[in-house]
Protein backbone atom coordinates (compact mmCIF):
# COMPACT_ATOMS: atom_id res chain seq x y z
CA UNK A 1 0.00 0.00 0.00
CA UNK A 2 1.36 3.18 -0.83
CA UNK A 3 0.00 6.80 -1.85
CA UNK A 4 -2.08 9.78 -0.04
CA UNK A 5 -5.71 10.49 -0.47
CA UNK A 6 -6.47 13.71 -0.11
CA UNK A 7 -10.89 14.51 0.91
CA UNK A 8 -11.16 18.15 -0.31
CA UNK A 9 -14.32 19.69 0.95
CA UNK A 10 -16.59 22.24 -0.60
CA UNK A 11 -19.97 23.78 0.63
CA UNK A 12 -22.35 26.05 -1.01
CA UNK A 13 -20.26 25.90 -4.17
CA UNK A 14 -17.19 27.26 -2.54
CA UNK A 15 -14.05 24.76 -1.70
CA UNK A 16 -13.54 25.12 1.97
CA UNK A 17 -9.95 26.45 2.34
CA UNK A 18 -8.63 23.80 4.79
CA UNK A 19 -8.58 21.55 1.66
CA UNK A 20 -5.52 23.26 0.54
CA UNK A 21 -3.85 22.82 3.99
CA UNK A 22 -4.82 18.88 3.67
CA UNK A 23 -2.60 19.17 0.32
CA UNK A 24 0.18 20.94 2.11
CA UNK A 25 0.09 18.53 4.42
CA UNK A 26 -0.19 15.61 1.88
CA UNK A 27 3.44 17.39 0.57
CA UNK A 28 4.99 16.73 3.81
CA UNK A 29 4.28 13.07 3.92
CA UNK A 30 4.82 12.14 0.50
CA UNK A 31 7.57 9.51 -0.20
CA UNK A 32 9.22 9.16 -3.42
CA UNK A 33 7.17 6.72 -4.57
CA UNK A 34 4.13 8.22 -3.63
CA UNK A 35 1.31 9.65 -5.56
CA UNK A 36 -1.06 12.27 -4.06
CA UNK A 37 -4.57 12.19 -5.02
CA UNK A 38 -6.86 14.61 -4.11
CA UNK A 39 -10.35 13.97 -4.11
CA UNK A 40 -13.58 16.14 -4.62
CA UNK A 41 -17.80 15.20 -4.64
CA UNK A 42 -20.24 17.50 -5.62
CA UNK A 43 -23.33 17.37 -7.91
CA UNK A 44 -20.74 19.62 -10.55
CA UNK A 45 -17.11 19.18 -9.26
CA UNK A 46 -15.37 20.03 -11.94
CA UNK A 47 -15.85 23.71 -10.94
CA UNK A 48 -13.61 22.97 -7.85
CA UNK A 49 -10.98 21.33 -9.76
CA UNK A 50 -8.90 24.18 -11.04
CA UNK A 51 -8.27 25.71 -7.27
CA UNK A 52 -6.84 21.80 -6.81
CA UNK A 53 -4.53 21.92 -9.28
CA UNK A 54 -1.71 22.44 -7.13
CA UNK A 55 1.94 21.57 -6.64
CA UNK A 56 2.60 18.18 -5.24
CA UNK A 57 -0.52 16.77 -6.69
CA UNK A 58 -0.77 14.06 -8.86
CA UNK A 59 -4.02 13.59 -9.75
CA UNK A 60 -7.55 15.30 -9.08
CA UNK A 61 -10.61 12.71 -8.58
CA UNK A 62 -13.55 14.59 -9.84
CA UNK A 63 -16.36 12.66 -8.00
CA UNK A 64 -19.81 13.58 -9.61
CA UNK A 65 -22.79 12.66 -6.53
CA UNK A 66 -26.11 12.92 -6.73
CA UNK A 67 -26.47 15.70 -3.80
CA UNK A 68 -24.63 19.10 -3.97
CA UNK A 69 -23.92 19.06 -0.54
CA UNK A 70 -22.18 17.13 2.44
CA UNK A 71 -23.95 13.51 3.49
CA UNK A 72 -22.89 11.29 5.06
CA UNK A 73 -23.72 7.67 4.03
CA UNK A 74 -22.55 9.48 0.22
CA UNK A 75 -19.07 10.52 1.83
CA UNK A 76 -18.70 7.19 3.53
CA UNK A 77 -19.94 5.16 0.37
CA UNK A 78 -17.86 7.33 -2.15
CA UNK A 79 -14.56 7.47 0.29
CA UNK A 80 -14.79 3.57 1.06
CA UNK A 81 -14.66 2.57 -2.57
CA UNK A 82 -11.70 4.93 -3.26
CA UNK A 83 -9.89 3.29 -0.44
CA UNK A 84 -10.88 -0.15 -1.46
CA UNK A 85 -9.65 0.57 -4.85
CA UNK A 86 -6.42 2.89 -4.75
CA UNK A 87 -5.07 1.92 -1.42
CA UNK A 88 -3.71 4.44 0.08
CA UNK A 89 -2.03 4.10 2.85
CA UNK A 90 -2.79 7.73 4.57
CA UNK A 91 -6.41 9.35 3.97
CA UNK A 92 -6.42 13.05 4.94
CA UNK A 93 -9.48 14.69 5.90
CA UNK A 94 -10.16 18.20 7.59
CA UNK A 95 -11.53 17.79 11.64
CA UNK A 96 -14.47 19.91 10.23
CA UNK A 97 -18.38 19.71 11.50
CA UNK A 98 -18.63 17.26 7.98
CA UNK A 99 -16.14 15.38 8.64
CA UNK A 100 -17.28 14.86 12.14
CA UNK A 101 -20.39 13.39 10.50
CA UNK A 102 -18.48 10.45 8.39
CA UNK A 103 -14.77 10.09 8.87
CA UNK A 104 -15.16 7.60 12.59
CA UNK A 105 -17.84 5.94 10.93
CA UNK A 106 -15.44 4.72 8.03
CA UNK A 107 -12.57 4.08 10.61
CA UNK A 108 -14.88 1.82 12.42
CA UNK A 109 -15.73 0.00 9.31
CA UNK A 110 -13.03 -0.06 7.70
CA UNK A 111 -10.83 -0.94 10.17
CA UNK A 112 -8.31 1.80 9.60
CA UNK A 113 -5.68 3.60 11.53
CA UNK A 114 -7.55 6.50 13.14
CA UNK A 115 -6.65 9.97 15.26
CA UNK A 116 -8.68 13.23 14.80
CA UNK A 117 -7.84 16.77 15.60
CA UNK A 118 -4.41 16.21 14.49
CA UNK A 119 -2.06 19.44 14.14
CA UNK A 120 1.20 17.28 13.64
CA UNK A 121 1.69 14.46 11.22
CA UNK A 122 5.07 13.00 10.44
CA UNK A 123 7.14 9.64 9.46
CA UNK A 124 9.88 8.52 12.33
CA UNK A 125 11.93 5.56 11.10
CA UNK A 126 8.85 4.72 8.45
CA UNK A 127 6.40 5.02 11.24
CA UNK A 128 3.37 7.52 10.67
CA UNK A 129 3.01 9.41 14.05
CA UNK A 130 0.31 11.68 14.26
CA UNK A 131 0.11 14.64 17.64
CA UNK A 132 -2.89 15.59 18.65
CA UNK A 133 -3.83 17.76 22.53
CA UNK A 134 -4.98 15.74 25.53
CA UNK A 135 -6.81 16.78 28.85
CA UNK A 136 -8.05 19.70 27.30
CA UNK A 137 -4.86 20.50 25.05
CA UNK A 138 -2.93 20.99 27.96
CA UNK A 139 -0.99 17.91 27.15
CA UNK A 140 0.35 16.78 23.55
CA UNK A 141 -0.43 13.28 22.74
CA UNK A 142 1.77 11.21 19.72
CA UNK A 143 -0.20 8.34 19.25
CA UNK A 144 0.55 5.44 15.76
CA UNK A 145 -0.61 3.19 14.35
CA UNK A 146 0.65 -0.57 15.24
CA UNK A 147 -0.47 -3.47 12.65
CA UNK A 148 -2.69 -0.70 10.56
CA UNK A 149 -1.80 -0.33 6.12
CA UNK A 150 -4.08 2.42 6.00
CA UNK A 151 -4.59 5.18 8.45
CA UNK A 152 -6.92 8.34 8.27
CA UNK A 153 -5.99 11.38 9.99
CA UNK A 154 -8.41 14.38 10.70
CA UNK A 155 -6.29 17.52 10.59
CA UNK A 156 -7.10 20.61 12.28
CA UNK A 157 -7.55 23.64 10.38
CA UNK A 158 -5.52 26.93 10.03
CA UNK A 159 -2.33 24.59 11.02
CA UNK A 160 -0.60 23.37 7.95
CA UNK A 161 0.58 25.95 5.01
CA UNK A 162 -1.03 25.06 1.62
CA UNK A 163 1.30 24.88 -1.06
CA UNK A 164 1.88 27.92 -2.69
CA UNK A 165 2.52 26.69 -6.11
CA UNK A 166 0.28 25.73 -9.14
CA UNK A 167 1.35 21.82 -10.11
CA UNK A 168 -0.47 19.98 -13.50
CA UNK A 169 -2.45 17.01 -11.90
CA UNK A 170 -4.14 14.62 -14.17
CA UNK A 171 -7.54 14.72 -13.46
CA UNK A 172 -10.20 12.06 -13.29
CA UNK A 173 -13.49 12.50 -13.74
CA UNK A 174 -15.95 9.77 -11.71
CA UNK A 175 -19.56 8.93 -10.74
CA UNK A 176 -20.28 8.00 -7.54
CA UNK A 177 -22.23 5.05 -7.14
CA UNK A 178 -25.91 5.07 -5.81
CA UNK A 179 -26.24 5.86 -2.50
CA UNK A 180 -29.69 5.87 -0.86
CA UNK A 181 -29.20 8.45 1.90
CA UNK A 182 -30.53 7.74 5.46
CA UNK A 183 -30.48 10.86 5.92
CA UNK A 184 -31.27 14.47 3.66
CA UNK A 185 -30.44 17.40 3.39
CA UNK A 186 -32.84 20.18 3.79
CA UNK A 187 -31.20 23.15 3.05
CA UNK A 188 -29.11 25.83 5.11
CA UNK A 189 -29.97 28.58 7.80
CA UNK A 190 -27.84 32.02 8.24
CA UNK A 191 -27.28 32.45 11.84
CA UNK A 192 -30.17 35.03 13.07
CA UNK A 193 -28.24 38.06 14.32
CA UNK A 194 -29.31 38.89 17.57
CA UNK A 195 -28.57 42.02 17.14
CA UNK A 196 -26.83 44.65 13.97
CA UNK A 197 -23.17 43.95 15.12
CA UNK A 198 -21.24 42.19 12.56
CA UNK A 199 -18.13 40.86 14.43
CA UNK A 200 -16.59 39.81 11.10
CA UNK A 201 -16.16 43.72 10.68
CA UNK A 202 -14.72 45.10 13.91
CA UNK A 203 -11.16 45.85 13.99
CA UNK A 204 -10.97 45.90 18.17
CA UNK A 205 -12.95 43.46 20.35
CA UNK A 206 -13.26 42.96 23.47
CA UNK A 207 -14.40 39.26 24.12
CA UNK A 208 -15.86 37.86 27.10
CA UNK A 209 -15.94 34.29 28.91
CA UNK A 210 -17.20 32.19 31.24
CA UNK A 211 -14.64 34.04 33.74
CA UNK A 212 -17.79 36.92 33.89
CA UNK A 213 -19.38 33.68 36.19
CA UNK A 214 -22.71 35.91 36.22
CA UNK A 215 -24.87 37.54 33.83
CA UNK A 216 -25.41 40.94 35.70
CA UNK A 217 -21.51 40.82 35.25
CA UNK A 218 -21.92 41.60 31.13
CA UNK A 219 -23.30 45.37 31.62
CA UNK A 220 -20.00 46.33 33.22
CA UNK A 221 -18.35 44.96 30.36
CA UNK A 222 -20.71 46.04 27.56
CA UNK A 223 -19.83 49.57 29.31
CA UNK A 224 -16.26 49.17 29.36
CA UNK A 225 -16.37 47.57 25.47
CA UNK A 226 -17.88 50.99 24.66
CA UNK A 227 -15.63 53.15 26.82
CA UNK A 228 -13.01 51.77 24.76
CA UNK A 229 -14.43 52.09 21.86
CA UNK A 230 -14.63 48.21 20.83
CA UNK A 231 -17.00 45.61 19.94
CA UNK A 232 -17.72 43.73 22.63
CA UNK A 233 -17.90 40.12 21.82
CA UNK A 234 -17.95 36.84 23.72
CA UNK A 235 -17.24 32.81 24.00
CA UNK A 236 -19.66 30.25 23.58
CA UNK A 237 -20.85 29.64 26.97
CA UNK A 238 -22.05 32.97 27.36
CA UNK A 239 -23.93 33.10 23.76
CA UNK A 240 -25.58 29.56 25.09
CA UNK A 241 -26.44 30.89 28.57
CA UNK A 242 -28.61 33.67 26.03
CA UNK A 243 -26.34 36.12 28.28
CA UNK A 244 -25.56 37.70 24.72
CA UNK A 245 -26.60 37.14 21.58
CA UNK A 246 -25.08 34.46 19.20
CA UNK A 247 -24.50 36.92 16.79
CA UNK A 248 -21.48 38.16 19.03
CA UNK A 249 -20.16 34.49 19.52
CA UNK A 250 -16.20 34.53 18.28
CA UNK A 251 -14.90 31.56 17.14
CA UNK A 252 -15.10 28.38 14.93
CA UNK A 253 -18.96 27.64 15.40
CA UNK A 254 -19.35 31.63 15.33
CA UNK A 255 -18.20 34.20 13.69
CA UNK A 256 -14.54 34.39 12.83
CA UNK A 257 -13.15 37.64 14.02
CA UNK A 258 -11.60 38.30 10.11
CA UNK A 259 -11.24 41.97 10.60
CA UNK A 260 -9.78 42.02 13.93
CA UNK A 261 -6.28 44.14 14.58
CA UNK A 262 -6.78 44.02 18.69
CA UNK A 263 -8.68 41.23 20.92
CA UNK A 264 -8.91 41.27 24.48
CA UNK A 265 -10.27 38.58 26.05
CA UNK A 266 -11.62 38.41 29.52
CA UNK A 267 -12.01 35.59 31.42
CA UNK A 268 -11.85 33.40 28.61
CA UNK A 269 -9.36 29.87 29.10
CA UNK A 270 -8.99 29.36 24.94
CA UNK A 271 -10.92 26.30 23.82
CA UNK A 272 -9.26 25.26 21.10
CA UNK A 273 -12.72 25.51 19.05
CA UNK A 274 -12.22 29.55 20.15
CA UNK A 275 -9.31 29.93 19.12
CA UNK A 276 -9.72 28.70 15.69
CA UNK A 277 -8.91 31.82 13.06
CA UNK A 278 -7.50 33.99 15.37
CA UNK A 279 -3.85 33.65 14.35
CA UNK A 280 -4.35 36.61 11.81
CA UNK A 281 -5.12 39.11 14.53
CA UNK A 282 -2.31 41.40 15.50
CA UNK A 283 -2.20 42.11 18.44
CA UNK A 284 -4.24 39.71 21.45
CA UNK A 285 -4.38 39.97 25.21
CA UNK A 286 -4.99 37.78 27.56
CA UNK A 287 -6.44 38.57 31.18
CA UNK A 288 -7.45 35.54 33.18
CA UNK A 289 -6.73 34.55 36.55
CA UNK A 290 -6.05 31.13 35.76
CA UNK A 291 -2.10 31.23 34.61
CA UNK A 292 -2.18 27.95 33.31
CA UNK A 293 -5.22 28.83 30.65
CA UNK A 294 -4.74 28.24 26.89
CA UNK A 295 -5.38 31.24 25.98
CA UNK A 296 -1.85 32.75 27.28
CA UNK A 297 -0.30 30.51 24.64
CA UNK A 298 -1.88 33.07 21.59
CA UNK A 299 -1.57 36.29 22.93
CA UNK A 300 1.32 38.44 22.81
CA UNK A 301 0.01 40.38 26.07
CA UNK A 302 -1.17 38.42 29.06
CA UNK A 303 -2.47 39.42 32.43
CA UNK A 304 -3.11 37.48 35.08
CA UNK A 305 -5.13 38.98 37.53
CA UNK A 306 -8.72 39.14 38.20
CA UNK A 307 -10.72 40.20 35.23
CA UNK A 308 -13.25 42.40 37.40
CA UNK A 309 -10.22 44.54 39.26
CA UNK A 310 -8.60 44.86 35.93
CA UNK A 311 -11.40 46.31 34.27
CA UNK A 312 -12.25 48.53 36.44
CA UNK A 313 -9.07 50.10 36.54
CA UNK A 314 -8.71 50.16 32.74
CA UNK A 315 -12.05 52.10 33.05
CA UNK A 316 -10.17 54.77 34.60
CA UNK A 317 -7.93 55.25 31.80
CA UNK A 318 -10.80 56.34 29.64
CA UNK B 1 -39.31 3.07 24.07
CA UNK B 2 -35.75 3.81 25.02
CA UNK B 3 -33.14 6.66 24.79
CA UNK B 4 -30.09 5.66 25.34
CA UNK B 5 -27.15 8.56 26.25
CA UNK B 6 -23.74 7.65 26.14
CA UNK B 7 -21.79 9.61 28.78
CA UNK B 8 -18.44 9.86 30.06
CA UNK B 9 -16.80 10.33 32.81
CA UNK B 10 -13.71 13.14 31.80
CA UNK B 11 -10.24 14.45 33.48
CA UNK B 12 -8.94 17.50 34.27
CA UNK B 13 -5.10 18.40 34.82
CA UNK B 14 -4.84 19.87 38.38
CA UNK B 15 -2.63 22.59 37.63
CA UNK B 16 1.31 21.39 38.62
CA UNK B 17 0.84 17.82 36.85
CA UNK B 18 3.01 15.16 35.56
CA UNK B 19 3.79 12.53 33.23
CA UNK B 20 3.83 8.91 34.99
CA UNK B 21 6.66 6.69 34.35
CA UNK B 22 7.00 5.39 31.21
CA UNK B 23 5.75 8.45 29.20
CA UNK B 24 2.55 7.34 27.87
CA UNK B 25 0.00 9.38 30.22
CA UNK B 26 -0.92 11.95 33.01
CA UNK B 27 -0.07 10.64 36.74
CA UNK B 28 -2.79 10.06 38.04
CA UNK B 29 -3.16 11.77 41.15
CA UNK B 30 -3.01 15.05 39.04
CA UNK B 31 -7.09 13.96 37.27
CA UNK B 32 -10.01 15.71 38.67
CA UNK B 33 -12.75 13.38 37.34
CA UNK B 34 -16.47 15.07 35.99
CA UNK B 35 -18.76 14.32 34.09
CA UNK B 36 -18.56 15.42 30.01
CA UNK B 37 -19.75 19.20 29.63
CA UNK B 38 -21.42 18.22 26.40
CA UNK B 39 -22.96 14.65 28.16
CA UNK B 40 -25.19 17.31 30.20
CA UNK B 41 -26.88 18.54 26.92
CA UNK B 42 -27.41 14.93 25.23
CA UNK B 43 -28.60 13.97 28.94
CA UNK B 44 -30.97 16.64 28.94
CA UNK B 45 -32.57 16.48 25.71
CA UNK B 46 -33.29 12.63 26.08
CA UNK B 47 -35.11 13.86 29.29
CA UNK B 48 -36.89 16.77 27.71
CA UNK B 49 -38.17 14.36 25.05
CA UNK B 50 -39.16 11.32 27.95
CA UNK B 51 -40.88 14.70 29.89
CA UNK B 52 -42.46 15.66 26.75
CA UNK B 53 -44.67 12.25 26.01
CA UNK B 54 -45.78 12.17 29.41
CA UNK B 55 -47.73 15.21 29.15
CA UNK B 56 -51.37 14.60 29.51
CA UNK B 57 -51.97 16.21 26.24
CA UNK B 58 -49.43 13.56 24.25
CA UNK B 59 -51.53 10.97 26.31
CA UNK B 60 -50.92 8.47 23.47
CA UNK B 61 -47.51 8.74 23.13
CA UNK B 62 -45.24 5.91 24.50
CA UNK B 63 -43.42 6.11 27.68
CA UNK B 64 -39.84 7.08 27.50
CA UNK B 65 -36.85 5.39 29.16
CA UNK B 66 -33.30 7.17 29.57
CA UNK B 67 -30.24 5.26 30.14
CA UNK B 68 -27.25 6.47 30.75
CA UNK B 69 -24.34 4.20 29.34
CA UNK B 70 -20.60 4.40 30.04
CA UNK B 71 -17.16 2.55 29.50
CA UNK B 72 -15.10 3.43 32.82
CA UNK B 73 -14.33 1.62 35.98
CA UNK B 74 -16.34 2.41 39.38
CA UNK B 75 -14.76 6.04 40.12
CA UNK B 76 -17.33 6.62 37.04
CA UNK B 77 -20.46 5.94 39.20
CA UNK B 78 -20.44 9.48 41.01
CA UNK B 79 -21.11 10.73 37.20
CA UNK B 80 -23.53 8.24 37.08
CA UNK B 81 -24.97 9.20 39.67
CA UNK B 82 -25.37 12.45 38.45
CA UNK B 83 -27.00 11.69 35.55
CA UNK B 84 -29.28 9.62 37.56
CA UNK B 85 -30.55 12.96 39.64
CA UNK B 86 -30.96 14.97 36.30
CA UNK B 87 -33.71 12.87 35.08
CA UNK B 88 -32.17 9.54 34.00
CA UNK B 89 -34.17 6.30 35.09
CA UNK B 90 -31.36 3.87 35.04
CA UNK B 91 -27.88 3.64 34.69
CA UNK B 92 -25.12 1.04 32.97
CA UNK B 93 -21.18 0.83 33.58
CA UNK B 94 -19.63 -1.34 31.18
CA UNK B 95 -15.47 -2.28 32.47
CA UNK B 96 -12.88 -4.71 32.29
CA UNK B 97 -9.18 -4.16 32.93
CA UNK B 98 -8.56 -5.25 29.31
CA UNK B 99 -10.75 -1.63 28.08
CA UNK B 100 -7.61 0.29 29.71
CA UNK B 101 -5.46 2.16 26.96
CA UNK B 102 -8.70 1.93 24.67
CA UNK B 103 -9.27 4.58 21.99
CA UNK B 104 -12.92 6.38 21.32
CA UNK B 105 -13.15 3.61 18.10
CA UNK B 106 -12.87 0.93 20.86
CA UNK B 107 -15.33 2.15 23.13
CA UNK B 108 -17.81 3.20 20.87
CA UNK B 109 -17.39 -0.77 19.94
CA UNK B 110 -18.46 -1.45 23.01
CA UNK B 111 -21.32 1.06 23.08
CA UNK B 112 -22.43 -0.41 20.05
CA UNK B 113 -22.51 -3.64 21.77
CA UNK B 114 -24.18 -2.60 24.95
CA UNK B 115 -26.75 -0.73 22.55
CA UNK B 116 -27.63 -3.90 20.76
CA UNK B 117 -28.92 -5.37 23.82
CA UNK B 118 -31.32 -2.45 25.10
CA UNK B 119 -32.32 -1.83 21.65
CA UNK B 120 -33.03 1.69 22.13
CA UNK B 121 -35.31 4.18 19.25
CA UNK B 122 -32.13 6.86 19.34
CA UNK B 123 -28.43 7.02 20.70
CA UNK B 124 -27.32 10.40 21.76
CA UNK B 125 -23.61 11.50 22.88
CA UNK B 126 -22.01 14.41 23.28
CA UNK B 127 -20.03 15.92 20.24
CA UNK B 128 -16.91 15.15 21.78
CA UNK B 129 -15.41 15.21 25.54
CA UNK B 130 -13.64 18.10 26.89
CA UNK B 131 -10.43 15.98 28.22
CA UNK B 132 -9.73 14.38 24.94
CA UNK B 133 -12.07 15.60 22.20
CA UNK B 134 -11.39 13.12 19.49
CA UNK B 135 -15.36 13.85 18.24
CA UNK B 136 -15.26 10.29 17.27
CA UNK B 137 -17.16 8.04 20.10
CA UNK B 138 -20.84 8.66 19.13
CA UNK B 139 -20.19 8.17 15.17
CA UNK B 140 -18.21 5.19 15.23
CA UNK B 141 -20.47 3.21 17.45
CA UNK B 142 -23.20 4.49 14.54
CA UNK B 143 -20.98 2.61 12.35
CA UNK B 144 -20.73 -0.71 14.06
CA UNK B 145 -24.71 -0.50 14.70
CA UNK B 146 -25.10 0.00 11.13
CA UNK B 147 -27.28 2.78 12.07
CA UNK B 148 -27.57 6.80 10.47
CA UNK B 149 -25.84 8.98 12.34
CA UNK B 150 -25.40 12.86 12.42
CA UNK B 151 -22.94 14.68 13.69
CA UNK B 152 -22.96 17.78 15.78
CA UNK B 153 -26.99 18.23 16.69
CA UNK B 154 -28.07 22.06 17.37
CA UNK B 155 -31.84 21.70 17.15
CA UNK B 156 -33.34 18.71 17.18
CA UNK B 157 -37.06 17.61 16.30
CA UNK B 158 -38.19 13.94 17.64
CA UNK B 159 -41.51 12.36 18.69
CA UNK B 160 -40.91 9.29 20.52
CA UNK B 161 -40.90 6.33 18.36
CA UNK B 162 -41.05 8.50 15.39
CA UNK B 163 -39.90 6.61 12.18
CA UNK B 164 -38.12 10.52 10.96
CA UNK B 165 -36.71 13.14 13.14
CA UNK B 166 -35.51 16.35 12.22
CA UNK B 167 -32.46 18.26 13.70
CA UNK B 168 -30.40 21.55 12.38
CA UNK B 169 -26.52 20.44 12.57
CA UNK B 170 -24.26 23.24 13.63
CA UNK B 171 -21.55 23.91 10.78
CA UNK B 172 -18.92 26.27 11.09
CA UNK B 173 -19.24 30.11 10.76
CA UNK B 174 -22.59 30.33 12.21
CA UNK B 175 -24.10 28.33 9.74
CA UNK B 176 -26.97 25.34 10.84
CA UNK B 177 -27.68 22.82 8.38
CA UNK B 178 -31.66 21.10 8.46
CA UNK B 179 -31.09 17.56 7.74
CA UNK B 180 -34.21 14.56 8.31
CA UNK B 181 -32.72 11.48 9.47
CA UNK B 182 -34.20 8.21 9.43
CA UNK B 183 -34.74 6.31 13.08
CA UNK B 184 -32.97 4.79 14.95
CA UNK B 185 -30.03 7.08 14.49
CA UNK B 186 -26.87 8.20 16.78
CA UNK B 187 -26.46 11.59 17.44
CA UNK B 188 -24.03 13.75 18.68
CA UNK B 189 -25.35 16.26 20.82
CA UNK B 190 -23.83 19.79 20.42
CA UNK B 191 -23.94 22.47 23.56
CA UNK B 192 -26.34 25.08 23.71
CA UNK B 193 -29.10 22.48 22.10
CA UNK B 194 -31.02 23.49 25.67
CA UNK B 195 -30.38 24.67 28.51
CA UNK B 196 -29.12 21.74 31.28
CA UNK B 197 -31.06 21.46 34.56
CA UNK B 198 -29.10 21.37 38.08
CA UNK B 199 -29.80 18.67 40.28
CA UNK B 200 -32.17 18.90 43.52
CA UNK B 201 -31.33 18.28 46.56
CA UNK B 202 -34.62 15.83 46.34
CA UNK B 203 -34.16 14.48 42.84
CA UNK B 204 -30.19 13.38 44.19
CA UNK B 205 -31.78 11.65 46.97
CA UNK B 206 -33.91 9.52 44.75
CA UNK B 207 -31.11 8.90 42.21
CA UNK B 208 -29.35 7.00 44.95
CA UNK B 209 -32.04 4.77 44.56
CA UNK B 210 -32.22 3.92 41.38
CA UNK B 211 -29.95 1.54 39.87
CA UNK B 212 -26.19 1.48 38.34
CA UNK B 213 -26.14 -2.11 36.25
CA UNK B 214 -22.37 -2.84 36.35
CA UNK B 215 -21.30 -5.35 33.42
CA UNK B 216 -18.16 -7.09 31.86
CA UNK B 217 -17.15 -7.49 28.67
CA UNK B 218 -18.76 -10.61 28.12
CA UNK B 219 -21.99 -9.45 29.30
CA UNK B 220 -22.03 -7.55 26.16
CA UNK B 221 -20.82 -10.39 24.06
CA UNK B 222 -17.41 -8.97 23.45
CA UNK B 223 -13.78 -10.14 24.55
CA UNK B 224 -10.59 -8.48 25.43
CA UNK B 225 -9.38 -8.67 21.66
CA UNK B 226 -12.14 -6.07 20.93
CA UNK B 227 -10.99 -3.37 22.96
CA UNK B 228 -7.57 -2.11 24.64
CA UNK B 229 -4.78 -2.00 22.44
CA UNK B 230 -5.76 -4.39 20.07
CA UNK B 231 -9.46 -3.05 19.27
CA UNK B 232 -8.04 0.38 19.12
CA UNK B 233 -7.41 2.36 15.92
CA UNK B 234 -4.64 4.86 17.32
CA UNK B 235 -2.38 3.93 20.43
CA UNK B 236 -0.65 6.85 22.88
CA UNK B 237 3.28 6.57 21.86
CA UNK B 238 4.18 9.38 24.49
CA UNK B 239 2.64 12.16 26.10
CA UNK B 240 4.55 15.63 26.49
CA UNK B 241 4.22 18.78 27.77
CA UNK B 242 4.02 21.17 25.01
CA UNK B 243 6.20 24.50 25.08
CA UNK B 244 4.39 27.06 27.43
CA UNK B 245 2.39 29.67 25.89
CA UNK B 246 4.17 32.72 24.17
CA UNK B 247 2.39 35.76 25.91
CA UNK B 248 4.26 38.57 27.13
CA UNK B 249 3.07 38.66 30.83
CA UNK B 250 2.16 42.51 31.37
CA UNK B 251 3.65 42.43 35.85
CA UNK B 252 2.85 44.93 38.83
CA UNK B 253 -0.21 45.45 40.16
CA UNK B 254 -3.84 45.75 39.30
CA UNK B 255 -3.80 49.32 38.51
CA UNK B 256 -0.45 49.51 36.56
CA UNK B 257 -1.31 46.11 34.59
CA UNK B 258 -4.78 48.52 33.78
CA UNK B 259 -2.59 51.74 32.40
CA UNK B 260 0.08 49.37 30.34
CA UNK B 261 -3.05 47.85 28.74
CA UNK B 262 -4.33 51.50 28.17
CA UNK B 263 -1.26 52.42 26.20
CA UNK B 264 -1.91 49.26 24.02
CA UNK B 265 -5.39 50.20 22.88
CA UNK B 266 -4.49 54.04 22.71
CA UNK B 267 -1.37 52.79 20.37
CA UNK B 268 -3.66 51.04 18.67
CA UNK B 269 -6.03 53.77 17.80
CA UNK B 270 -3.24 55.80 17.02
CA UNK B 271 -2.46 53.39 14.01
CA UNK B 272 -6.23 52.58 13.03
CA UNK B 273 -7.02 55.02 10.12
Amino acid sequence: MSGLLVIAEQRRGELRPVSLELIGAAQTLKRAQDTVAVAIMAAAPSRFVQPLQLAGVDEILAVKTVSEEFDPDTFETVVAALIAERRPDVVLVAHSVDSFGYAPALAARLGLGFASDVFKAERIDGALIATRGGYGQKVNVEVDFPGRDSVLLALRANVFKPPEQAGAPRVVELAAAPVSSRSVGRGFIELAAGDDVDMTQAEFILTIGRGIGEESRVAQFRELADALGATLGCSRPIADAGWLPKSRQVGQSGKTASACKLYIAMGVSGAIQHLAGMKHIATIVAVNSDAGASIFGVAKYGIVGDIFEIAEELRRNF
Amino acid sequence: MKILVAVKQVAALDEDFTIRAGGRDVDEDYLLHDLNEWDDYSLEEAVKIKEAAAQPAEAAAQPVEVVVVTVAPDRADESLRKCLAKGADRAIRIWDEAVAGSDPIAIARILAAAARQESPAMLFAGVQSSDQAFATTGIAAAAFLGWPHAAVVSSLAYAPGAARAVLRRELEGGLLQEVEIQCPAVLSIQLGINTPRYASLRSIKQAAAKPIEVKSLSDVGLGAADVGEAGSASRVRRMLIPDKGRAQLIEGDAPAQARRLAEIIREFKGGAP
